[in-house]
This record gives C-alpha cells, sequence and structure tokens, in this order.
C-alpha cells in the first residue's frame, strides 16, 4: 500500500501559506512525474505493452483540484488520468500493477491505464473515450443531491473534449438542475494534434460555460495555489446548492500525446517555452522563498517519492499475472 | 395473486410505481414523461403520485440522460430512463456501448451499473423510417447488456422489476403496437426471470420461435395454422442476452421443424444467432427440414400503411411460410 500523504486545502490562504498543506502538495506533484517518469521508462524498455497518455507537466491541477476536494468527494477522470488518480488517493503500487498487466492491479488486468478507478477514494474512473465522463459526473452529482448528501464531483476532461456533444448535455443537465459537480478542464492548448486555436473560436475555453448560464473561470494551470483558491470556490458553491461552475486550467503537456506521437504539430521551441513554466519547481521556489519548506525538506521528500515509485514497481512485478480464467464472470455483477 | 385485466403500458407504469414506492433509489428519467405522461401514456400519472425528482423530466439531450445515469446508478441510485423511440438510442451510444456495458469488467468489478433503459421499437406506426426500427441486434452483440423484449402485458411487468433489481444494465425494448393490448397481470410485484424464454403453446408440426410483437401474430397465425391441420409450438424468446437455448432445442427436437420469425431485417439479425444456435446444438440431428427465417425487408421502414405492412412480417406471411415448411418437409 502506497498512497501520497493526504493532501490538505486550507480553508482560507494559499496552499503554500501553509507547511502540512505545501509539503502535501509537493509530494503529490512529485509522486505524479515520479510515476509518470518511471512508465515512460518501463515503456521505453518494453516493460509495459498497450498506450499511455502521460500527464508530465501537467501535475499542478491534479494537485490543486484534489486539495479542494474531501476524501468521501467523487472525481471522473481522463486518459490522461495516472495524475488525478495519483492525487485523489489512489494506491500507486495498484495503479503500477494495473498497467503490468497484474492481478492485484485496480481492473485485475482488463482496463490498463485508460479505465483505472477507485471506488475506496471516489474516484469513478478514468475513460478511454474524450468526454466518456462528464455526463457520468452530472449524474453522480444527481445522485448526491436526490440523496441527500453533501458530496461534489469534480469532472476532469481537456480542451479537445469540450468540442464534444457529451461536453455541452452534460453541462445543461447540470445547469438546469444545479448539481454538486466542478468540471475542470485541463486545457493543455492540443487535443492530440488539434490546436485549440484549429478547433474553436472562443479565445477561453471557460466563455463556454456562459451558455449554460454558469460561471467560467480560467486559472494558470501551472499554479498549484491558484488552481486549488478556484477550485475550493466552486467546490463551496457546489456543496452549498450553488450549481456547476466550469473552471479551465491552462497548462501543457511535455510529452507527446501517446506513444505513437511524433510531435509534427508544434515546435521544440513552444516546448521549451512551457518546459520553462514547469510546475513543480515553480512550487517549490514559491515555497522556499516564503520560508514555508527548506531545501533539505525537497530533498528529502524527492527521495522518498522515488523509493515510493521503485517500491511500487518492484511489488507489481512480483505481483501475479492477471487471470484468464475469470474473464467470462467478470462481464456481469452476479444477481443477488 | 390476483390478477385482473390491464394493458401493456399500464402495466409498466404499475412496475415502476411499485418499485419506486419499494426502494427510494429507483428513479425514471425522460423526455417528457413528467406532466404530459410519456410520449406513448407509459408514465402517466406517476409524475402525481411520485413528483418531479423522482420522475424527472429532461431537456431533449439522450446522450446526457444516459449518462447521467450511469453515473446514477454508479453510486448507488436505480434509475430508469426512458429513451422516446428506441431509435434515439443512437443518440446515447457512446454512454450505453462503452460506458454502461463495461464498466464493471473493465475496473475490474469494483462497481456497477445497475441501469434500466426502456425505449419503444418497432414499426406499425406510420413515423416511418427514423421512428419504427427494431435495433435488438445492436445491443444483443454487446458483452455486458441484458437485453429483454416483452411480448404481453405481464411479461412487461415482471421482466421490468427483474431488470430494476438486476445489478447490471438491463435494456428493454417495448413494442409501440403493443402499449394498448391488454392482458392477465398479478398486482402484486413479481419477477420474470432473465434468460428463460417462454412456451407460449405447444404443438407438433413446427416450432415458432418469434420476438416482440411477432410473439402475437404468431398466436393469431397459429389459430389458422390450426384450421389447416397445423399443430405449431410457440417459444417467445422474451429475454435475448443473456440466451438459454434449453428450451429452444427440446421443442426443436419435438418437431423437427422451425421457423424464426423477427420485425427486423434478416440481414445479421437476431435470429440469425438462434439459426446458429440451433446448428450447433443438440437438435440439429431431429431437422426434417432446413430452418427458416421470416424477417422484415432489407429496407428502411416506410410511412405508407400499405408499404409499411409490406415491410414487415404480417399473420398472413407466418401462416404461409409454416404451411410451406410443414407441407413441402
Ligand atoms: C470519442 C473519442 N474520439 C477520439 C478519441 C481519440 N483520442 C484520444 S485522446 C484524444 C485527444 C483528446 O484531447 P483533450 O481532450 O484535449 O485531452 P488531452 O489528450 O490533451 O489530455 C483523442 C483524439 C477518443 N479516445 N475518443
Ligand atoms: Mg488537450
Amino acid at each position: 500500500m502506497s498512497s501520497i500523504t493526504p493532501l490538505i486545502g486550507p480553508e482560507s490562504g494559499l496552499i503554500s501559506d501553509s507547511k502540512p498543506a505545501a509539503l502535501a502538495a509537493l509530494e503529490s506533484l512529485l509522486s505524479i512525474r515520479s510515476f509518470e517518469e518511471a512508465v515512460d521508462a518501463l515503456f521505453a524498455r518494453g516493460l509495459m505493452h498497450g498506450t499511455m497518455h502521460l500527464s508530465i507537466g501537467q501535475e499542478a491541477s491534479a494537485t490543486g483540484v484534489c486539495a479542494a476536494l474531501t476524501s468521501t468527494d467523487y472525481i471522473t477522470s481522463t486518459h490522461r488520468g495516472h495524475g488525478h488518480c495519483i492525487a485523489k488517493g489512489a494506491d500507486i503500487t495498484r495503479m503500477m500493477a494495473e498497467l503490468l498487466a497484474k492481478q492485484t492491479g485496480y481492473c485485475r488486468g482488463r482496463g490498463g491505464s485508460m479505465h483505472i478507478a477507485d471506488a475506496a477514494t471516489g474516484n469513478l474512473g478514468a475513460n478511454g473515450i474524450v468526454a466518456g465522463g462528464i455526463p457520468i459526473a452530472a449524474g453522480a452529482a444527481l445522485a448526491q443531491k436526490m440523496q441527500g448528501k453533501k458530496e461534489v464531483i469534480v469532472s476532469f476532461f481537456g480542451d479537445g473534449a469540450t468540442n464534444e456533444g457529451a461536453f455541452h448535455e452534460a453541462l445543461n443537465l447540470s445547469a438546469i438542475w444545479d448539481l454538486p459537480v466542478v468540471f475542470v478542464c485541463e486545457d493543455n492548448k492540443y487535443g492530440m494534434s488539434n490546436s485549440t486555436e484549429k478547433s474553436m473560436r472562443v479565445e477561453k475555453i471557460s466563455e463556454r460555460a456562459a451558455a449554460y448560464g454558469i460561471e467560467g473561470v480560467t486559472v494558470d494551470g501551472n499554479d498549484v495555489d491558484a488552481v486549488f483558491a478556484a477550485t475550493r470556490t466552486a467546490v463551496a458553491k457546489a456543496r452549498t446548492g450553488g450549481g456547476p461552475t466550469l473552471v479551465e486550467a491552462e497548462t501543457y503537456r511535455w510529452k507527446g500525446h501517446s506513444k505513437s506521437d511524433k510531435n509534427l504539430y508544434r515546435s521544440k521551441e513552444e516546448i521549451d517555452e512551457w518546459k520553462a513554466k514547469d510546475p513543480i519547481e515553480r512550487f517549490q521556489n514559491l515555497c522556499l522563498t516564503k520560508n514555508i519548506i527548506t531545501q533539505a525538506e525537497i530533498d528529502e521528500l524527492t527521495a522518498r517519492v522515488r523509493e515510493v515509485t521503485r517500491g511500487a514497481i518492484k511489488d507489481a512485478m512480483a505481483a501475479p499475472d492477471s487471470n484468464p480464467d475469470e474473464l467470462l464472470s467478470g462481464v456481469f455483477k452476479a444477481v443477488s | 395473486m390476483t390478477s385482473r385485466i390491464i394493458t401493456y403500458a399500464e402495466a409498466i407504469r404499475e412496475a415502476i410505481g411499485q418499485a419506486m414506492e419499494s426502494d427510494p433509489n429507483v428513479f425514471m428519467l425522460g423526455e417528457d414523461i413528467g406532466i404530459y405522461g410519456g410520449a406513448f401514456g407509459v408514465s402517466g400519472d406517476l409524475f402525481h403520485r411520485f413528483g418531479p425528482e423522482r420522475i424527472r423530466d429532461t431537456p431533449i439531450s439522450e446522450l446526457g440522460i444516459v449518462g447521467a445515469a450511469v453515473g446514477a446508478a454508479l453510486v448507488g441510485m436505480k434509475p430508469i430512463v426512458e429513451i422516446q423511440f428506441s431509435d434515439f438510442t443512437a443518440q446515447a451510444m457512446d454512454q450505453i456501448v462503452n460506458q454502461a456495458a463495461k464498466i464493471h469488467f473493465m475496473i475490474g468489478g469494483q462497481l456497477s451499473v445497475p441501469m434500466v433503459l426502456r425505449a419503444p421499437s418497432g414499426s406499425g406506426t406510420g413515423a416511418a423510417a427514423q421512428h419504427s426500427q427494431s435495433l435488438e441486434a445492436w445491443f444483443a452483440h454487446i458483452p455486458g447488456l441484458k437485453v429483454v423484449m416483452p411480448s404481453n402485458a405481464r411479461d412487461a411487468k415482471g421482466l421490468l422489476l427483474a431488470a430494476i433489481a438486476d445489478p447490471n444494465p438491463v435494456i428493454v425494448l417495448e413494442h409501440k403496437l403493443l402499449y394498448k393490448t391488454s392482458g392477465e397481470v398479478p398486482e402484486e410485484m413479481y419477477m420474470t426471470p432473465i434468460g428463460v424464454p417462454d412456451l407460449v403453446q405447444e404443438g407438433t408440426d413446427l416450432v415458432i420461435v418469434a420476438t416482440g410483437v411477432m410473439v402475437s401474430r404468431s398466436i393469431e397465425a397459429a389459430h389458422q395454422l390450426k384450421e389447416h391441420g397445423i399443430s405449431a409450438s410457440i417459444i417467445d424468446v422474451r429475454t435475448l442476452s443473456p440466451l438459454d437455448m434449453t428450451l429452444i432445442n427440446q421443442v426443436v427436437s419435438a418437431t423437427g421443424r422451425v421457423l424464426l420469425v423477427q420485425e427486423a431485417p434478416k440481414h445479421v439479425g437476431y435470429m440469425a444467432e438462434i439459426a446458429a444456435r440451433i446448428a450447433e446444438g443438440p437438435s440439429w440431428k431431429q431437422l426434417k427440414a432446413p430452418i427458416k427465417r421470416l424477417c422484415g425487408l432489407e429496407i428502411p421502414i416506410p410511412y405508407a400503411p400499405q408499404l409499411e405492412q409490406a415491410a414487415v412480417p404480417q399473420v398472413a406471411d407466418i401462416v404461409k411460410h409454416a404451411t410451406q415448411l410443414v407441407k413441402e418437409n
């Protein structure tokens, strides 16, 4: 069992104002980066099969958003979902086991990278279908409202997903029913090779909220504090019956879309420009400047996180392979 | 159990009402199911009995509606979605096929999707090509979906209650022409088991295996066949997925002749599966004649009444094909 220290979202002020909150956020940022780099390396060495969508460069949005949620709140995630999963508190060893096709993986090897869910931490699942999770988030939010519960649902999706009908239908339903849901668009400027400039007329994706009569905000998605603060406001509104908000977090993916990407649609300069805005370095520097965390603490945390990733790979590799014998019995839940 | 004669639509409404009374997590969502009472009058007065939260009128938004049902089902609700015409499931196919059907399997069994999707299907109302299809084979082809097609009021209630109790997504394809037909229906709650075909009547010369409205047409055809000295068994497949072949194999063995009747076009239709299973199964040696299919034509359903009737099997067609099958073999 290896999950990050639960993220702490201060009720007022920023994450970088509070030492425990900042340390937890940094652990989340570093854990996501470390996990993604490890997966990339395993893939390169031929030890992992299938395909992967890495979120390197986007760690601040997963971290900032999940810091604004309680452990019983829910998320729906995407094909680029490892970061969301880790930030919501999943067991990194079971994630790694899933990617390594092991019986102990979250999906018993049936789902892989694009389908990890973790019922225990409220992660209703990644999704291989662009925008597929957005209406599902609306429905989970409808259930909270009908059952008189206080839980909020965050739906993560990319910029590309906002051109799908599912996005528009889900926002409309959530708006008319005042559902406790926060729509978080991780705008990394591309849906595969298709840039936002080419694929939509609006300047900011958050403008699309106006079409549904809800609030839309755009934040610097590489700034943990900014993402957290915007989400905290949206979550508080949703929890108290104020309905949904569309939060757009502007960020960038450093790696290719998936394993088939040759980066033909963007320049090296553009990628380097965004690498210079590394959300992790930026958060570390901010915390150092504010004297919230020391360099020694950063070094210690970095080493510890790497150790956790190494341990997860080791434990996952030692686990039994996923078992074809239970395939047929896995399709339906048994009728009681 | 006390029974009375009520319509197919009333039987469905009674099932929903009883399920909602006994389980607060059951609710219904769909287009115009509230005050309007549903495009085919199925939800009727449920809105007045249960209110707008649980008889939830939605915008015209099939993908959103089904997605919302999937999400609600994942976290403990038991949604019953009404899609106004089964043709509009095309709008919602991602949520039905890629999400609802696969989530339980895909995530290693951690969660399930106890959702019911009801949709009126079939032709006969002059609504033409985009409001008259029989799409059961689409759904039956997808692992992870259960598919039922009630052919009478009693099963409409029993199968729906079984679908609501089932922890998996169940597609209930009702037939528009059946909503106003009546039959004896028990007042109490009861379940018609999903996975068990129904032996409607026993005969000796052939077995007619049918789905949906073709079951009542086969019953009428069997009356006429009797006058010509032909005795027909009739099996209502009733639950298309999962399919248990035991009964069909038994009756095919006993009669040696089989006529498969469906409203949908023949090519890659559901009855192709039944034909293949008979051919693969234990009863093939008892066959006295090749397996015969009587299906809809390979055309979009047309508007004009005489064209529409020509598009799908009618009672006279069943009589003709059954007679040929018996007389020529
Ligand atoms: C419905 C659908 N269409 C296309 C794809 C193929 N595909 C997978 S991810 C992706 C890009 C999605 O872009 P975006 O929503 O911006 O997310 P990002 O990959 O940038 O995180 C595409 C085209 C898919 N999986 N599902
Ligand atoms: Mg994108």
